[in-house]
């Protein structure tokens, strides 16, 4: 059985007048692989004080994003080898924080919100499904798969300035899911949409994004992909 | 008044576009001069004359005056976007937008003076 030492980040805004990092060593077992185990060990035998989201365990809800080491990723996916101890747990950054590792994603989802996340599609409603071609969906592989975790967002500089203002790589990469459907009518109006210095033209294509996405997407791409939709269409 | 965010304003696309464009424009110029740089080093006849003779020409001096267009159009772009992530007060953007438009209008019209 091994042991390793985790710093978890703490704070309870009804207690607590400040945050502080409360050390955790935890006895691990040969099937604990992943860091949400750990968590959990931690939260079920010595403090269940500890809060964190946590649902599906296995990379699919999005909803245990943490910082762990000074970088963005979901505890469910982090292989506990080769973590660097001890282990410092920090919620994702940029976003205010409810209670220990529980940020307040309202920021983000507000953004996320402002793209019109659906199919606008005014046509009259066809007999069966709207069709799309192999080809035409293959359009959307490598977009369709944010699970919306916001761990590019809050690793995104440019967001941490202007969360109110900026969509934010999550967002911005669900912007071209968007365009990108064959079945979406309004391409245009979501590129009128997105011609904003703050919304779309605060991305300086840092590249933290692509860099921490745990389902290796790369809204970075996306983003390029978007600009030059809108060179493509003035010129 | 009810405190709302306002987005849309239009002109981020064009703002990009002309950073993007202008960024071309001078880095084809920085090439050329650099060039000019490294052949006048290397040239025993080269002297403050001929500097002055290549300046004199009137293409040159189309493309000297490009180029500090180019600049201020880049320096319109980046400073603007300064202005807009660090000052809040829109009163004080607004008046740091008009002051930055007349220095570099300015500059814009020295730099004919000099070329010209």
């Amino acid at each position: 059985m091994k042991k390793m030492k985790f710093s978890v980040y703490r704070y309870n805004p009804e207690t607590d007048n400040k945050p502080y990092y409360k050390d955790y060593e935890v006895e691990l077992e040969a099937h604990d692989t992943k860091l949400l185990s750990a968590l959990i060990k931690i939260k079920d035998y010595q403090d269940d004080s500890v809060s964190f989201r946590r649902s599906c365990r296995e990379g699919v809800c999005g909803s245990d994003a943490l910082n762990i080491n000074g970088r963005n990723g979901l505890a469910c996916l982090t292989d506990l080898a080769g973590l660097k101890e001890p282990v410092i747990l920090r919620p994702i950054p940029g976003l205010p924080v409810i209670r220990d590792l529980i940020v307040d994603m309202t920021q983000f989802f507000n953004q996320y919100n402002s793209i019109k996340p659906y199919v606008i599609d005014d046509r009259p409603m066809p007999e069966r499904e709207r069709l799309q071609s192999p080809q035409e969906r293959n359009e959307l592989n490598g977009v369709i798969e944010c699970i919306l975790c916001a761990c590019c967002s809050t690793a995104c500089p440019s967001f941490w300035w202007n969360p109110d203002k900026f969509v934010g790589p999550a967002a911005l990469l669900h912007a071209y899911r968007f365009i990108a459907d064959s079945r979406d009518q309004a391409s245009s109006l979501r590129l009128d949409e997105l011609n904003d210095p703050y919304r779309l033209f605060r991305c300086h294509t840092i590249m933290n994004c692509a860099d921490v996405c745990p389902k290796h997407l790369n809204p970075t791409r996306a983003i390029g992909k978007i600009k030059e939709l809108m060179v493509s269409r003035a010129v | 008044m009810v405190k709302r965010h306002i987005t849309g304003a239009g002109f981020g696309f064009i703002s990009w576009l002309q950073q993007r464009i202008t960024a071309v424009i001078m880095l084809i110029f920085a090439i050329i001069f650099l060039v000019c740089v490294f052949i006048s080093a290397f040239n025993v006849n080269s002297s403050i004359t001929s500097w002055q003779n290549l300046f004199n020409c009137t293409l040159v001096k189309i493309v000297v005056q490009i180029f500090f267009l180019a600049v201020v159009l880049h320096a319109w772009v980046g400073i603007r976007d300064i202005w807009m992530d660090y000052v809040k007060c829109n009163a004080v953007k607004l008046t740091l937008h008009i002051l930055t438009i007349l220095w570099l209008f300015g500059s814009l019209i020295y730099s004919i003076k000099v070329i010209w």
